[in-house]
């Protein structure tokens, strides 16, 4: 296992969209190990995409498990992930490890479902809302060479918007 | 090492101010910083950290042909700090309430009474010149529960405040 470097602004490599994992192999899920060693030894970061180290796959990790009181479902591994449906809106604050002392308010859907493989190939359907929702939007954005700063909305844009939807809990697949 | 200073520009707001003043700070070799700018009540205003090996009679002239041509009023002040020194917010107050003199004094007041440290403040005043109402957007830092700084604002309810104290849980990915 080893820590790999983080790709940080303005490296171009950041904006070039991943292609597709075809290959479920061994090679992969130590890929995989790697990354995820590198996203905890950053700066408490609750996801991570295989464009920051560099490797132009389809390839996410979301863990919002460490935030006290945020419904979640644990540590996913998702390759290959689509959302298939969301629904709602919330703005909240993000930064990212690609883009470091920065941070920005974003809008991104409150409920969405998603399929996506798991390391070993085995297809997966999850829903997610809230934080983990956010952080799987974040880190899919990656995927597709876009990072939070291409979303970034005025700090006023949430003047007129005094509540905040009441949060429902993930309306399919919550487990732990 | 150049030094930062403070850049304050108020007017009337019409278009080309940021472009005007930000060419002329340019062509003299001047760096920015950290900038907002926003209208106020249909007034420009800008603050804007500016680095320059200038001192500030030199700058003040620099600027003084932009100032006048667009009917500004200019301030100019050497600060302390500099880049790099951003605080994540943890906590976000949204207020609103039918307009009246004492809102801000009376949230603000609230809050710093447990040691609340307002890192943004945006406020407006919308509905109609009739029935206006007082709207304001914090985000802070914060060390006691939120439970703490919901009991210190909760009185406000009574005076026609409606007030809501939420976490901000900021997501790095």
């Amino acid at each position: 296992m080893a820590v790999l470097e983080i790709l940080t602004l303005p490296d171009e490599r950041l904006k070039q969209p991943a292609e597709p994992v075809e290959r479920f192999d061994e090679e992969l899920r130590a890929f995989i190990a790697d990354l995820e060693e590198t996203r905890l030894a950053g700066p408490a970061a609750v996801g991570i995409a295989a464009p920051q180290v560099g490797r132009h796959q389809r390839i996410v990790i979301v863990d919002v498990s460490s935030k006290p009181n945020i419904a979640n479902q644990g540590h996913q591994v998702l390759i290959n992930p689509e959302i298939t449906h969301w629904q709602g809106y919330e703005i909240g604050r993000e930064g990212c490890l690609s883009v470091p002392d920065y941070t920005g308010n974003v809008i991104r859907a409150t409920q969405i479902r998603l399929r996506a493989r798991d390391p070993w190939g085995r297809p997966v359907e999850l829903g997610m809302a809230g934080f983990e929702a956010r952080a799987l939007q974040h880190e899919l954005d990656h995927l597709d060479g876009l990072l939070f700063i291409d979303r970034v909305v005025s700090r006023r844009t949430d003047l007129f918007r005094r509540k905040r939807y009441l949060k429902s809990p993930p309306s399919a697949g919550a487990g732990a | 090492m150049a030094e930062w200073k403070m850049l304050t520009l108020v007017g009337e707001d019409r278009p080309g101010i940021v472009a005007r003043v930000t060419d002329a700070l340019f062509r003299t070799g001047c760096s920015l910083g950290e900038a907002s700018m926003i209208r106020l009540g249909g007034n420009f205003t800008i603050l804007m950290m500016v680095s320059s090996d200038l001192d500030e009679v030199a700058l003040r002239r620099v600027l003084q042909p932009v100032v006048e041509a667009m009917a500004l009023r200019c301030h100019l002040d050497p600060i302390g700090g500099g880049l790099h020194r951003h605080r994540v917010p943890n906590i976000q107050v949204r207020v609103w309430g039918a307009d009246r003199a004492g809102i801000v004094a009376q949230v603000t007041g609230a809050l710093a009474a447990t040691g609340f440290n307002i890192l943004e403040l945006e406020s407006d005043v919308a509905g109609s010149a009739e029935r206006p109402v007082y709207l304001m957007n914090i985000q802070g830092y914060s060390e006691v529960t939120l439970e703490d700084l919901k009991g210190s604002v909760a009185g406000l309810a009574a005076e026609g405040i409606d007030i809501d104290v939420s976490p901000v849980e900021t997501l790095v990915g």
